[in-house]
């Protein structure tokens, strides 16, 4: 695990002093851009469907789902991030426990 | 150090500090719930700690728990926390010419380039002011983050299994929430369905950690296929005061190509 997370680490800073520090020529391409500005909209939102509906190597429908519907609630009505966040774990927390 | 850029007012620098460092705090206390869903996906609280100090970019910080928990390796963790690092080198790239920063200094400024110092920065005209948003923000986020996450870690740690409290529901609705600044655009939608199409349909056939990297592709093959100015998106930092900013909402539109980067724009002396 250490590795994995040191290697991570590395190179998330790598890539941030590449950006400050490689001559903006070498990475200023349309496509470039494009795909480095989609490339967080493809991952943020496969985490988000595997996060909310995988378990295991099944697909299921459970208390995660009221958790991310209040989230997407929240979201709309501009609630600070931790409201967002804590309150999705409260409403799967309180589903479990009526089930 | 010759800088030809007029000094900034101290009353212009008590602005720009002021507003920076509400959005550091507001920010960095979502370390929190890092902290908290790090420890009890499985990592100890050095290994959650060593992230945020190490790391220290949010959006790949919980990408490495959220595939660590749910049971991949943690080097496709590691992939993919990298995968989302490589919106910071666009930020860099847009941060270079207008910070204007020494080589040494620049070790340095790279730790703190995210989200947010990158968005309280780029709307300065000057090289002065934007300086003072880069640094009050990506230093007051630090320290909240890391302060927020070690408190978050040291509270996860009692808490046993994650289900009870829902935290597994809380990890999909941290994303859900980086996510939705990046929603306003047409094609950013689409993309987010297709890629988390991709990454469902994945689940029953491969192994943990890959159905994420491989909705990246989505990206890939959307980016290589569509055409059009693009410009670096940022996303709005959190309880960003706007009439303190009247650049603040030009994010979008105020550079349509990046061909004049190369300056810092204005400074006007």
């Amino acid at each position: 695990m250490w590795a994995a997370v040191l290697a991570a680490c590395a190179a998330c800073y790598l890539l941030k002093l590449a950006g400050m520090s490689v001559p903006p020529a070498v990475l200023e391409h349309p496509a470039v851009e494009r795909v480095a500005d989609l490339i967080p909209v493809a991952l943020l939102a496969a985490l988000v469907a595997v996060q909310v509906f995988a378990s295991g190597s099944g697909l299921v429908l459970d208390a995660r789902l009221a958790g991310l519907a209040f989230a997407v609630v929240a979201l709309a009505l501009r609630a600070p991030f931790l409201v967002v966040v804590f309150g999705a774990a409260l409403v799967a927390a309180l589903l479990r426990l009526a089930a | 150090m010759s800088d030809p850029e007029p000094e900034l007012t101290a009353r212009e620098r008590r602005a720009i500090l002021r507003d920076s460092i509400a959005v550091g705090v507001a920010t960095g206390v979502y370390g929190v719930s890092f902290g908290a869903i790090a420890v009890t996906s499985g990592l100890t609280v050095a290994q959650t700690c060593a992230l945020s100090l190490l790391m220290f970019t949010g959006a790949s910080q919980f990408a490495f728990i959220g595939v660590v928990a749910a049971g991949a390796s943690p080097w496709s963790g590691a992939l993919t926390a990298a995968l989302l690092g490589t919106r910071n080198t666009l930020y860099g790239l847009r941060l270079a010419p207008l910070l204007r920063l020494s080589a040494p200094v620049r070790l340095g400024a790279a730790h703190v380039v995210i989200d947010e110092s990158t968005a309280m920065s780029v709307t300065r005209d000057s090289t002065a002011a934007a300086r003072v948003g880069f640094w009050a923000t990506g230093l007051s986020v630090f320290v909240c983050w890391n302060l927020a996450t070690l408190a978050g870690a040291l509270a996860g740690e009692g808490l046993g299994d994650p289900r009870t409290y829902g935290l597994d529901a809380a990890v999909g609705a941290a994303f859900l929430a980086l996510l939705w600044p990046r929603l306003r655009d047409r094609r950013n939608q689409v993309v987010a369905v297709l890629a988390a199409s991709v990454a469902l349909g994945l689940v029953p056939i491969t192994a943990a950690g890959v159905p994420v990297l491989a909705a990246g592709a989505v990206a890939l093959l959307v980016g290589a296929l569509t055409r059009g100015a693009d410009p670096t998106e940022i996303p709005e930092p959190p309880h960003a005061d706007p009439h303190h900013d009247p650049h603040h909402s030009d994010t979008d539109d105020s550079d349509p190509h990046q061909s004049d980067s190369q300056g810092p724009a204005g400074g006007g002396a």
